[in-house]
């Protein structure tokens, strides 16, 4: 089975969800908790561990200006304006290149090849018994936060239980992460953002056809909005997490709930049974 | 020696447009006579990529200058590359009151 963590709002709690929950499985069973949020991953934070890292790189063309006779086909095949087509040669943007390839294909000179270029890195570790931690980051200056999700997820691919945090938001780097999942835990705060931001993240799942659910973190007991909103989604409220000042120092001294207080263990147990009944598989 | 104006319609009567890969159309003059050619802008809605791709049209068009208000960086690079000189109108004028600025020497060159 394949859990995604995703929320729409940032800071709602999304890789404190997946961090417990993969903790709390990993003691019965084995996980592969992915952090999909390649722009700024801090699932590491969570758990220490010696790691190995490697590049994931995507192809970009390189230009033969010897057998290029400039005749354009390449720059007006290109959707994304990656490739310029001056008198004397080929002007490459490479950070506009979305790798398609199509470059090469219409070249009717076969003057282009496709390179790697790196674009960010992988890095995998095995911080606990039961638990394996792949964790994707875009390099700095990249656009192209996509294709380290596909490569992220591709090192899971198999595994019996993969649990996928995500990176706020709604757009391709979301999509991309959800892409596949039988299940989306959305956790959301009772505040009129985390509403707002729940609202499209719930459309997003929908569209995706990804059963959800929601967790409402931080509750200060005045969830009636969210309630209202869930209710008329028919969207399962899987589990509630009181505002507490002692979660969140747990949580800012980089330490688990579940650890901390391994009486919550039950609770990331009961959330797990649920998502598996929201994804249909059979217990 | 033909330049090209960013504009909100196809005459030289309408205003400049600031943008430049969204621009609905490209105004190309000629310098010497004030003869001109109206292009309408195939990526005035397009997705991504716009600027190179704008600045591909006008270098196609061997435009050897630019008067817009606005210049991404990507389209930037290209006309660079290419040797076109951009210069700067924002004076919320028409294509033709930025042509006679542009023959008349006072306009900025775009940073």
């Amino acid at each position: 089975m394949k859990l995604a963590v995703a929320s729409g709002k940032g800071g709602t709690g999304k890789s404190m969800v997946a961090a417990n929950l993969a903790f709390t499985l990993a003691s019965t069973r084995q996980v592969t908790l992915v952090d999909c949020d390649v722009e700024e991953p801090n699932l590491h934070l969570f758990f220490p561990a010696p790691a190995t890292t490697t590049e994931v790189t995507m192809p970009v063309p390189v230009v033969d200006e010897s057998a290029c006779d400039h005749c354009g086909k390449c720059g007006e095949f290109c959707q994304y304006g990656a490739i310029t087509v001056l008198r004397d040669r080929i002007l490459f943007l490479p950070e506009l290149c979305h790798s398609c390839g199509g470059c090469t294909l219409v070249c009717p000179n076969s003057a282009i090849r496709e390179e790697p270029k790196r674009i960010g890195t992988l890095t995998t570790s095995a911080p606990m018994s039961g638990m394996k931690l792949v964790s994707g980051k875009l390099d700095e200056g990249n656009p192209h936060a996509v294709p380290i999700i596909r490569a992220a997820k591709i090192l899971a691919e198999g595994d019996p239980l993969v649990i996928c945090d995500s990176a706020p938001g709604t757009s391709c780097p979301v999509v991309e992460m959800l892409d596949g999942c039988d299940a989306c835990i959305l956790v959301t705060e009772s505040t009129p953002f985390g509403l707002h931001d729940l609202e499209l993240a719930v459309d997003v799942a929908a569209r995706l056809d990804i059963p959800a659910g929601v967790i409402i973190n931080r509750s200060d007991g005045k969830d009636q909005e969210t309630l209202r909103f869930c209710a008329g989604q028919d969207l399962d409220v899987l589990m509630t997490i009181p505002f507490s000042r002692e979660i969140a120092a747990i949580q800012s001294r980089g330490d688990l709930l579940c650890r901390a207080r391994p009486e919550w263990q039950e609770d990331f147990c009961s959330l797990y049974l649920k998502c598996r009944s929201l994804a249909g598989v059979e217990r | 020696m033909k330049i090209c104006i960013t504009a909100q319609g196809a005459t030289p009567d309408t205003k400049v447009e600031e943008r430049f890969g969204r621009a609905p159309y490209f105004i190309l003059m000629d310098r010497e006579t004030g003869s001109y050619e109206a292009i309408a802008n195939p990526f005035a809605d397009g997705a991504g990529g716009v600027g190179p791709k704008a600045a591909q049209l006008i270098l196609d068009r061997k435009a050897e200058a630019l008067v817009s208000g606005l210049l991404g960086g990507n389209a930037k690079a290209v006309l660079d590359s290419a040797g076109v000189t951009q210069y700067t109108y924002r004076a919320g004028g028409s294509v033709r009151d930025a042509f006679d600025a542009f023959r008349n020497n006072t306009l900025e060159r775009a940073e």
